[in-house]
C-alpha cells in the first residue's frame, strides 16, 4: 500500500468535490488528503488528493476519477518528479521556560509565529511532508494542543530539474 | 421565440425526436403537464414513478434509443431511484426529469423537497439541478448526448417550479462541446493487430459476448467473425441475443447459471475475447480460477471495466462496433491465406460435445408443470418472435436458458442490479415502441406483485402485454439457496396467501387464465397471446424446481451442480 498524489483538474461546477469524494466513499478507497482550490483558468479548479492503495486500487481511482464527466485531466504525480508542500497550522504549549527551545526549532525549520500568547505558540510551516513530520515530532514533547492541515498541494516540475 | 421553461423543456425533447414519455404529474412539474397537450410528445400516465423509469428503461432497451420519463420532486424523484440504479448497472440510456420546489425553497425542507441530485449522483452517468433558464437547453441537450454515447447511462435533470415558469429567449444547440467529457471511441491500431495476432495463434479461442454489444449495435460484426473464424460464442445474460441463440457456435450464457458447455470453454479456452462484458462475479465464480489457461483480450468502452475483476493481458478500450469492425476488416484480408474453421475444428467439436453430453435440460413430469417446459413452450410458440422481458429470480433465469433469442433487444431484463418489478413495466415501455410485436413478461408470482398496479395504465392505453407468472408460492430463488446452503430454512421465502391473479386482472379490465394442468399451458397461452389485450396467465408451477446448472457463489466455474 503506497500514498499516490493525484492532481485532478476539474470543472468548477455546483456538487464537483461531492462527485470526487463520493467516487472515493463509494467504492471503499480511502482519502489520505484532499485540497481543491480554482485555477487561473475560468471554470477550472484543481484538486491534489492524496489516495493509499496497491497499484490495481490507485488504476482503479485514477480511471474512476478520469470517467467523471466534470474531470478534465487526472495526473498521478507519484510518476513524475513533481513539487508537493502542505501548510500546517499548530498551536503548542509554551510556557515561559521552553519558549526559547521553541522558538529555535521554529527558526531552524523556516516557520513563522503567526500568533502568541502567555502560554501558547501558534506556529505556521509549509513543507513537504518529511519537514512536517519531523517538526510535528520535534514539538510533541512540548504538548500540541491543535493542528490544521491543509493536505498535500503538488505540481509536476517543470523540466523534470532537482530543485 | 420566448418560451416558458415548461415550454423550453417540451421543445428540446421534440427536437431529440422523443416520441413519448412515462411520467406522473405532481405540485413541482405541473407547469409542464399544463404543456403537454400543446406538445407532439406522448405523455403515459403511470400508476407508480418506478413504473415509469423502468418503462423508460424498457423503451430504451427495444429501440436502442433515448428513454425518456417526467416526474415530481420529493417522493416522485425517489420512488425512481430503483430504476435509475437498474439502468445505471446495465448501461441503459435514460433521461430522467425530475420536478424541484422553487429555487428560493432549495435547501429549506420545503415540501416535497429533497436533494435529488445527491441522491443519485452514484447511480448516474451524471446529473444536473438546472438553476437558470439560459442553462436549461444546453443542459438538455448534454443531457441526452450523454446518454447514449459513449458507455450509455442514465442522466437526471432535476427542474426547480420557478425556472420552469421563467420566460426566455430559446436556442438549441446543434451540437454538444463538453472540453471535459470525450470518451474513448476508436480502438487504437496496433492494439487491433495485437489481438489479430493472438487470434492467429491461437487454438482455443472463445468469445465471451456482453450487453455492450447489443448496447452499441455490433451484433452483425460479432455473428460475421465467429462464424467466419469458427470461434464459439459464449454470452452473459445482459448479452443474449447478440449472437443467434439457435447458432451451432453458441454455448449459451456462462456463469452461475450458464451452461456446461459454456463454463468447461472458458476453462479450457487458450483465449478468451470478451466484448462489451465486465467480469461480473456471477459471470465469473471464483475470480483465481476463471479462464485459467487463457490469454484475455477485453474490449470495453468503458476504461474502469478493464483490469476491474480480473487480470487483462490485452486491453483495447473503444466502442464495441468500431472495434469489431476493425477486427472484422483486419481478419477479411486474411480468409484467403487461414483456413480458420479447420484450425478450430478440434476445439469447437470438443465445446459441442460438452453441449450434447450435458444439456440444458430438467426432469419432466406429466403430473406438475414445470416452469422450463412452460419457457420452451412460449419459445415454440412464438417462434422467437417476440420481445421478452422477464422480472427476477429463478423466472428470470429460465427464460434465459430455454428461450433462444435470435436478434439483440429481445430480452429485457435486469441484470446488474436483479430488480424485481423490472420486467412487466420495462415490457409496458417496449409494448408503446412496438404496438404490433408480442411483448411477453415471463414473472414470478413474488415480482409481479412489486409493479402490478401497472396493470391499470397497460389496460388504458391498449398496451397489449402478456404476463405469463411461474407461479410456485415462492420467492424462488432465495428458497432455492435456503433448500442448497441454508438447510432447508425457508425462512420468509413462501408465498401462501396470494392474490388471485385472473381475478386481478379482470378488476383492471385486462384478461386472466390460470392452468393447473401440463394438457393446458400450451392451448392457453396459444390463445392468451392471441388476445389484442393485456393478459395475465397464471400458471402453477413444480413448486420446488431449481435453476441448474448451478455454481455456488464464490466457487469455479467446472464446481457445477448439474440437474
Amino acid at each position: 500500500m503506497n500514498k499516490h498524489t493525484l492532481s485532478v483538474m476539474v470543472e468548477n461546477e455546483p456538487g464537483v468535490l461531492s462527485r470526487v469524494s463520493g467516487l472515493f466513499s463509494g467504492r471503499g478507497f480511502n482519502i489520505y488528503s484532499l485540497n481543491v482550490a480554482p485555477t487561473l483558468e475560468k471554470g477550472v479548479s484543481l484538486m491534489t488528493i492524496v489516495a493509499e492503495g496497491d497499484d490495481q486500487i490507485i488504476e482503479q481511482i485514477v480511471k474512476q476519477l478520469r470517467k467523471l464527466v466534470p474531470t478534465i485531466k487526472v495526473k498521478d504525480l507519484t510518476e513524475v518528479k513533481s513539487v508537493e508542500r502542505e501548510m500546517v497550522l499548530i498551536k503548542v504549549n509554551a510556557e515561559d521556560s521552553k519558549r526559547a527551545e521553541i522558538l529555535r526549532i521554529v527558526d531552524i525549520f523556516r516557520c513563522k509565529v503567526v500568533d502568541v500568547s502567555t502560554d501558547e505558540l501558534t506556529i505556521e510551516v509549509t513543507g513537504d511532508q518529511g519537514k512536517i513530520g519531523a517538526l510535528i515530532n520535534l514539538l510533541g514533547r512540548f504538548g500540541i494542543k491543535e493542528i490544521a492541515r491543509t493536505g498535500n498541494v503538488a505540481m509536476q516540475r517543470s523540466m523534470q530539474m532537482d530543485l | 421565440m420566448k418560451l416558458t421553461g415548461a415550454q423550453m423543456l417540451l421543445k428540446c425533447l421534440e427536437m431529440e425526436g422523443v416520441e413519448v414519455m412515462f411520467g406522473f404529474p405532481g405540485g413541482a412539474v405541473i407547469d409542464i403537464y399544463d404543456e403537454i397537450p400543446n406538445s407532439t410528445v406522448e405523455h403515459i400516465l403511470v400508476r407508480h414513478e418506478q413504473g415509469a423509469i423502468h418503462a423508460a428503461d424498457g423503451y430504451a432497451r427495444a429501440t436502442g434509443r433515448v428513454g425518456v420519463c417526467l416526474v415530481t420532486s420529493g417522493p416522485g424523484a425517489t420512488n425512481t431511484v430503483t430504476g435509475i440504479a437498474t439502468a445505471y448497472m446495465d448501461s441503459i440510456p435514460v433521461v430522467i426529469f425530475t420536478g424541484q420546489v422553487p429555487r428560493a425553497l432549495i435547501g429549506n425542507d420545503a415540501f416535497q423537497e429533497v436533494d435529488i441530485v445527491g441522491i443519485t449522483r452514484s447511480c448516474t452517468k451524471h446529473n444536473y439541478l438546472v438553476q437558470d433558464i439560459e442553462d436549461l437547453a444546453v443542459t438538455i441537450k448534454q443531457a441526452f448526448y450523454l446518454a447514449r454515447s459513449g458507455r450509455p447511462g442514465p442522466v437526471l435533470v432535476d427542474l426547480p417550479k420557478d425556472v420552469m415558469q421563467q420566460v426566455a429567449e430559446f436556442r438549441y444547440p446543434e451540437s454538444v462541446q463538453m472540453r471535459s467529457y470525450n470518451p474513448t471511441c476508436k480502438p487504437h491500431v496496433g492494439q487491433v493487430r495485437k489481438v489479430m495476432k493472438l487470434l492467429r495463434k491461437a487454438k482455443k479461442p472463445l468469445i465471451y459476448s456482453g450487453g455492450g454489444v447489443i448496447t452499441s449495435g455490433s451484433h452483425a460484426d460479432l455473428t460475421w467473425l465467429a462464424r467466419n473464424l469458427c470461434i464459439p460464442v459464449t454470452s452473459t445474460l445482459m448479452g443474449l441475443g447478440a449472437f443467434p441463440g439457435d447458432d451451432p457456435l453458441f454455448l449459451g450464457m456462462l456463469g452461475m447459471h450458464g451452461t456446461f458447455a459454456a463454463n468447461m470453454a472458458v476453462n479450457n479456452c487458450d483465449l478468451l475475447l470478451a466484448v462489451g462484458a465486465r467480469f461480473d462475479d456471477r459471470v465469473t465464480g471464483k475470480v483465481d480460477t476463471f479462464a485459467p489457461n487463457a490469454t484475455i483480450v477485453h474490449i470495453d468502452v468503458d476504461p474502469t471495466s478493464i483490469q476491474k475483476n480480473v487480470s487483462v493481458h490485452v486491453p483495447l478500450v473503444a466502442d464495441c462496433k468500431a472495434a469489431l469492425a476493425a477486427l472484422r476488416a483486419e481478419s477479411e484480408a486474411s480468409l484467403d491465406d487461414i483456413d480458420w474453421c479447420a484450425d478450430h475444428r478440434e476445439w469447437v467439436g470438443q465445446v459441442q460435445d460438452w453441449g450434447r453430453e450435458h444439456p440444458l435440460t430438467y426432469k419432466d413430469d406429466d403430473a406438475v408443470i414445470k416452469p422450463q417446459f412452460v419457457v420452451e413452450k412460449i419459445y415454440e410458440i412464438t417462434k422467437g418472435d417476440a420481445i421478452i422481458a422477464t422480472e427476477v429470480g429463478q423466472n428470470q433465469m429460465w427464460a434465459a436458458q430455454f428461450y433462444k433469442y435470435t436478434r439483440p433487444n429481445t430480452l429485457l431484463t435486469s441484470g446488474g442490479l436483479g430488480t424485481m418489478g423490472y420486467g412487466f413495466p420495462a415490457a409496458m415501455g417496449a409494448q408503446r415502441a412496438f404496438p404490433g410485436k408480442l411483448v411477453i413478461d415471463i414473472a414470478g408470482d413474488g415480482s409481479i406483485q412489486m409493479c402490478i398496479q401497472e396493470m391499470m395504465t397497460v389496460v388504458c392505453n391498449r398496451l397489449p402485454v402478456k404476463i405469463v407468472i411461474l407461479n410456485n408460492g415462492y420467492l424462488g430463488m432465495v428458497r432455492q439457496w435456503q433448500e442448497l446452503f441454508y438447510r432447508k430454512n425457508y425462512c420468509e421465502t413462501c408465498l401462501d396467501a396470494q392474490p388471485d391473479f385472473v381475478k386481478l386482472a379482470e378488476a383492471y379490465g385486462a384478461a386472466g387464465f390460470r392452468v393447473t394442468e401440463k394438457k393446458d399451458v400450451e392451448s392457453t397461452l396459444r390463445e392468451a397471446f392471441a388476445l389484442d389485450k393485456p393478459v395475465i396467465v397464471d400458471i402453477r408451477v413444480a413448486r420446488e424446481e431449481n435453476v441448474y446448472p448451478m455454481v455456488p457463489a464464490g466457487a469455479s466455474l467446472t464446481e457445477m451442480l448439474l440437474v
